[in-house]
């Protein structure tokens, strides 16, 4: 079934050291166009790393790490910088919030438009009217993104005011703005309340849904991504231990084993 | 009411405590020569009661203080009636109206020596907004500002001693020298922050003052450069008070064409980044921003600022040495940025005005001014931290709030 999809993230092999220790261990990724994928594992398992050397925030000691945007020649990702990736369309949350606390969270939304525009210094001080134009469709699309997520009744707060599972709604907003093919979210629904979970839920549907942009999730919680993963990789201790539909990961012994301990009275 | 009661019996204990204290300074007076001891009362009486008032105020911003605190902590937002005032539109326009006016009659109303002073203040007024950039909006603490403050002094002293250039042609000049030298500093400094780039900002502060003060060839050293050219008024030559009026009024353009600039930068995509990258960087660079351009971008800007207001400083006192760009330059422009309200341009400009103008009327102290001054900053920093005029939420037009206008 994958094999006429459209291929546009592949890692292959990736190696994340530090030092003597090695985070992330030969991990082979794939994510197809319209997926939900989902990269669960223990805590420590290197999830988070592994988000961290794609996104160019480490650079990964080996493998390669391939991007194939549809209609564009395919880029290698290793070892460039965090704005270049996400101009290439690859755009993430952060597993501890990180939101521009003092700034309205509609202007939060606003920066995700900057790689998207090009109005430079000079432009901006003499503010004609292309300039002016851009900064009103950056506005507008922007808005149209808080509506997309429910927030647009807290445009104009500070996005330090908003409740907790808002301000994670408003990163995943902050991240579509920059136009991604790819979407990664880490641990989206941390801290969230059952019914903030389920909001989330219908939220990542819709934006999958809309198919514009695949999405990569790292998570803990088991019934959001059995619900809408249809692809799962497990990793335990740096190492890919299992890949598959949900079902089969479901009762994968491994799995079970990694994350349940191993049974000692077989 | 029981506050108040405890505030009030605090305040009685402090005094009683104070005047104990300052009992044989400020009462007891041996006077040696005729054997008598004088017993100044009234001083005691002083002491009691202005310790008492001091002590009841202080308890009672305080108490104040943390009501704010609290009611900000439950999510609730404390909008003050300056900060409304602010917000609507045709209140600024009327206050702008009237200030520019003030502004423009007054040095026809008072002597040279209060423009002179309002030069200084001006003058500080663009080095807070340019330092605004750097500091202020872009998150980047700067200790060696004076340097780019000098770069501008120097381009236009030297200029004009070698090749006889004239203060208009300089002024692009200076700014753009001291837009390069930010640039200079940026780039070793891209990968550091917090502390470290305060030590390496402060060197390079430093750096320039010894370098000018040894390099007596360019510079002629710590013995300056005297016979600076004031600004030309069309070739005519214009006796002090004239030219005083007239770097004055070119001063006051200064000042509106870096607010101008500054506010529409500040508003612009190039503003949002820094004030981003302020906020966090990682997050910021993961959104699609270049931190190493913003950052420069932010140096430069904030430099260029200096150096064009250096050219001009120059041309005001038409002798400049090493030691008007010392570090303390350097910290007083950093209290007007901190004072004034981080990133808030109307917030700088009164900063500078407050710290500049404050310890040359208090010259009435004499002794005490600095003094006065220093308390004046530090109870500015308890009550006040976020400054004088702190972050204004900026609100944007979009279709939905034009919806609701009409169906309201």
């Amino acid at each position: 079934m994958a094999e006429n999809k459209h291929k546009l993230l592949e890692v292959k092999r990736l190696t994340m050291d530090f030092g003597g220790l090695r985070a992330v261990d030969s991990v082979t990724l794939e994510v197809y166009e319209g997926d939900i994928a989902a990269l669960i594992g223990p805590n420590g398992a290197g999830k988070t790393t592994f988000f961290n050397c794609i996104t160019g925030i480490y650079n990964p000691t080996k493998g390669d790490i391939l991007l194939h945007p549809k209609g564009l020649k395919t880029r290698r990702l290793n070892g460039l910088k965090p704005n270049k990736v996400t101009e290439m369309g690859l755009a993430r949350t952060f597993q501890n919030i990180r939101l521009f606390p003092d700034m309205t969270v509609l202007e939060n939304v606003m920066i995700g438009r900057h790689c998207r525009t090009n109005s430079g210094i000079f432009r901006a001080i003499v503010r004609g009217r292309g300039v002016r134009e851009e900064e009103q469709q950056i506005i507008e699309s922007s808005y149209q993104l808080l509506e997309k997520v429910g927030l647009a009744k807290f445009a104009n707060e500070f996005s330090k005011n908003l409740p907790y599972g808002a301000q994670r709604r408003l990163e995943i907003a902050r991240a579509m703005a920059t136009e991604p093919f790819l979407l990664l979210l880490d641990e989206p629904a941390a801290g969230m309340n059952p019914q903030e979970t389920t909001d989330l839920e219908q939220l990542i549907c819709k934006i999958s849904a809309e198919g514009e942009m695949a999405i990569l999730l790292i998570e803990h919680d088991m019934k959001l991504v059995m619900n809408i993963s249809n692809s799962i990789y497990v990793m335990e201790y740096g190492k890919k231990i299992a890949e598959g539909a949900p079902r089969e990961i479901k009762d994968n012994p491994k799995v079970i084993e990694a994350y349940l301990g191993e049974e000692t009275d077989a | 009411m029981t506050d108040m009661l405890q505030n009030f019996k605090k305040s009685i204990l402090v005094s009683i405590w104070f005047v104990f204290l300052t009992f044989p300074l400020m009462v007891v007076r041996v006077n040696t020569m005729n054997q008598v001891v004088v017993w100044r009362w009234t001083n005691l009486v002083w002491v009691a009661i202005g310790s008492f008032v001091l002590s009841y105020l202080w308890r009672y911003m305080l108490a104040r203080q943390q009501v704010r605190k609290k009611v900000a902590d439950e999510g609730g937002e404390i909008r003050s009636k300056t900060q409304l005032l602010l917000e609507d539109m045709s209140f600024r326009y009327k206050a702008m109206g009237i200030i520019l006016l003030a502004a423009l009659v007054f040095p026809l109303v008072f002597d040279t020596y209060q423009s002179t002073i309002m030069i200084s203040a001006l003058i500080y007024v663009v080095l807070g907004l340019g330092l605004n950039i750097t500091v202020g909006l872009a998150g980047l603490l700067d200790l060696g500002y004076v340097a780019f403050f000098g770069v501008g002094a120097y381009s236009y002293a030297l200029l004009n001693h070698h090749f006889d250039l004239g203060f208009w042609i300089s002024l692009p000049i200076g700014g753009f020298l001291g837009c390069l030298f930010g640039v200079l500093l940026g780039f070793p400094i891209l990968r550091l922050r917090g502390d470290y780039l305060a030590i390496v900002t402060l060197g390079f502060g430093m750096i320039f003052k010894v370098v000018m003060e040894n390099w007596d060839s360019l510079s002629f050293g710590p013995s300056g450069i005297a016979n600076i050219d004031k600004p030309g008024f069309f070739g005519i030559d214009l006796n002090l008070a004239n030219s005083t009026i007239y770097i004055y009024y070119i001063m006051i353009g200064m000042v509106i064409f870096t607010i101008l600039v500054t506010t529409r930068l500040r508003n612009s995509r190039i503003g949002r980044a820094w004030i981003a990258m302020r906020e966090d960087e990682i997050a910021c660079v993961a959104m699609g921003i270049d931190i190493a351009r913003t950052k420069l971008s932010a140096y430069a800007l904030g430099a260029f600022w200096a150096g064009m207001v250096g050219v001009l400083f120059a041309s005001k006192t038409t002798f400049i040495n090493p030691a008007s760009f010392t570090f303390m330059e350097s910290a007083i422009i950093l209290s007007i940025v901190v004072l004034g309200g981080m990133g808030s341009i109307l917030g700088v400009i009164i900063g500078a005005f407050f710290l500049i103008l404050l310890p040359e009327y208090m010259r009435a102290f004499s002794e005490y001014r600095m003094l006065a001054f220093g308390a004046a900053m530090v109870l500015m920093m308890i009550f006040r931290p976020q400054g004088i005029i702190s972050n204004l939420r900026q609100t944007y037009e979009y279709k939905g709030s034009k919806e609701k206008i009409n169906n309201g």
